[in-house]
């Protein structure tokens, strides 16, 4: 179900804890198979449990626990707002509201073409650059209307930089 | 003034987070000094307690005083975890350092593993710091191959491992119990204490944590001694401190000052309001410390004792400002969202009040408040405070209460005219 290269990756995040802890290895072995596969669908996870020798309901506690896993497909491109306090207070609502127009979805929606989803999400740790958004493995911080129509200009062009 | 002098020293100074840059500029001298000197486990935790370096991540307990409780002779694994899960809302200093200077957290986790009698270690990092989570690996890597990690550490018999652990988005991962049972591999869902993690820590075995921040001090007491940092400072509030200023103010930022530089020099130091704004509220540590008036806080300086005697807590010292173009009530209503959003679901209280509080704090901002509604949000705040196993919903309640001790009458004004008093508009 999963390939060679993610295999051997959960295996070296096995190997970092004692041999009797496979169970910490977990979370990391979810984001790796969530990372092939898009998402977490209940067939990936009972596999990545049981390749830990784990009962697979430890890993439905876990992907259903974390935020940072995606139980449903989404958007090649995720955009995850923060909307907590320091980014609230510097246009967070704003930023939100001029992606979802420019976007044609709203919250937690995927565009039909699969390429964009927007999601508000809380504080993201980059208070000092409000407002600003993650996208796949960046942070964009600081954002304005235009930052954000030069970015969408980008991942539309099909730029493979922006993951 | 002390100003970027400790953990943020190098920032600024291309490829600081280098081994390289590090070394340069006297990284891993602290290391080499307490193995080769040699400085005796003893004798590293007295320079600590003298430091008066307290825990940097929000709770401020005394860092030598920590270490000290570790059990010796024991056998088995003692282990030691940095705690880099940063998501207090105004806290962002910990991927600053992780960004800028992960080689001094990193040399500061080996100091306290040999201190400690640690021989393995995770730095248990959020999931959405992809960027820092690969310079400190990277960082890592840098440090076995230069042998200050690893079997054998510089020639002595002292051996210790450290990884990277990447969580996977939860706030209450911050709880240091939390944070364990996440790295076995389960729900964030705090322990009860006690039994402490100096004796049932990660996988039942004696465990320390500290802050990034609290790490990355670490090497400089050790060079320049305790007392050099607690000098820094002021008594019981040793060294300098970051803090986030956010908010609104004209140049946020991460400023690492003495304790007790009064609030006012910070705010300047951050740009000062925006033109022509009064400063209305101050949180000084992170959400989940209570709110100031503006104008007491222009008279507080910044130390856990100060903030303390003004009604709040330094916390992470993440100081988020706001001016008279701010609603209380629609700020404090996205706050409580907050804690709403990252209850863990185990204490009843919390579960379910977070929830209360959010939902009331919601129908205020949208005009449909109700008379009792200011006397809910105080009862319900004080049948959750004190009554769960960790401080998530102490946190959560906070902000509620003192925005409606110092600012009642715009809660008032919510409920009597259905709107705000002052419109942030198109915010």
């Amino acid at each position: 179900m999963l390939s060679e290269k993610s295999l051997e990756a959960i295996a070296f995040e096995r190997s970092k804890y004692p041999p009797e802890e496979s169970r910490s290895a977990l979370l990391a072995a979810l984001r790796i198979a969530q990372e092939e596969q898009g998402y977490l669908r209940d067939e990936l996870i009972t596999y990545v449990a049981n390749l830990l020798d784990l009962p697979p309901i430890q890993a439905f506690e876990v992907a259903t626990f974390y935020t940072m896993y995606d139980l449903k497909p989404v958007g090649r491109h995720k955009f995850c707002v923060c909307g907590s306090v320091s980014c609230f207070l510097n246009g967070s609502d704003r930023i939100i509201r001029h992606l979802s127009e420019r976007l044609g979805i709203g919250l937690g929606e995927t565009t039909e073409d699969g390429l964009f989803t927007l999601q508000e999400v809380e504080c993201l740790g980059a208070c000092k650059d409000a407002p600003m958004l993650q996208l796949g493995d960046r942070y964009y911080e600081n954002l304005t209307p235009e930052s954000l129509d030069a970015l969408i200009a980008e991942l539309q062009g099909g730029s493979t930089d922006v993951r | 003034m002390y100003v970027n002098g400790v953990t943020l020293k190098n920032r600024g100074v291309p490829d600081s987070h280098r081994l390289s840059v590090y070394a340069g500029t006297g990284g891993y001298e602290a290391l080499r000094k307490v193995l080769q000197e040699p400085m005796a486990p003893e004798q590293i935790i007295a320079e600590m307690k003298k430091s008066a370096l307290r825990g940097r991540g929000g709770a401020g307990f005394p860092t030598g005083l920590k270490w000290s409780f570790m059990p010796k002779g024991v056998s088995g694994t003692k282990y030691l975890l940095c705690n880099a899960d940063e998501g207090e809302p105004g806290t962002c200093k910990d991927r600053d350092i992780m960004r800028y200077e992960p080689h001094r957290l990193i040399e500061g986790m080996i100091i306290g593993a040999y201190a400690m009698g640690a021989t393995a270690g995770y730095i248990f990092i959020r999931g959405e710091f992809i960027e820092p989570i690969n310079i400190v690996e990277d960082a890592l890597a840098e440090a076995y191959a230069a042998g200050y990690l690893g079997k054998k550490i510089l020639g002595t018999d002292f051996s210790f491992d450290l990884y990277v652990y990447r969580g996977a988005g939860a706030y209450i991962c911050g709880e240091e119990t939390a944070l364990m049972e996440a790295l076995e591999g389960k729900k964030g869902q705090p322990r009860f204490k006690p039994p402490f993690p100096a004796s049932y820590g990660l996988y039942g075995r004696p465990t320390t944590i500290n802050n990034v921040e609290t790490f990355a001090s670490v090497p400089d007491i050790i060079t320049k001694g305790g007392e050099w940092f607690l000098n820094l400072g002021k008594p019981n509030n040793g060294g300098t401190k970051i803090f986030s200023v956010t908010g609104q103010v004209q140049k946020p930022g991460n400023y690492e000052v003495p304790m007790g530089l009064p609030f006012r020099d910070l705010l300047e130091m951050a740009g000062g309001l925006r033109p022509g704004r009064q400063l209305k509220a101050v949180i000084p540590g992170g959400t989940s410390t209570a709110m100031i008036a503006g104008e007491v806080m222009m008279d507080v300086t910044m130390d856990y004792d100060s903030i303390s005697k003004a009604g709040s807590a330094l916390g992470a010292g993440s100081v988020i400002v706001m001016d008279d173009s701010v609603c209380m009530v629609r700020t404090v209503e996205r706050i409580a969202r907050f804690y709403m959003h990252e209850s863990c679901g185990q204490c009843t209280p919390c579960r379910e009040g977070m929830g209360w509080l959010w939902r009331v704090m919601h129908r205020l901002e949208n005009g449909q408040g109700r008379e009792d509604d200011l006397q809910l949000l105080l009862d319900v705040g004080s049948r959750i405070e004190g009554r769960t196993i960790c401080a998530l919903a102490d946190g959560g309640v906070a902000p509620v209460v003192s925005s409606i001790k110092l600012f009642r009458e715009e809660y008032e004004y919510h409920i009597e005219h259905k709107r705000c008093m002052i419109s942030m508009g198109e915010h």
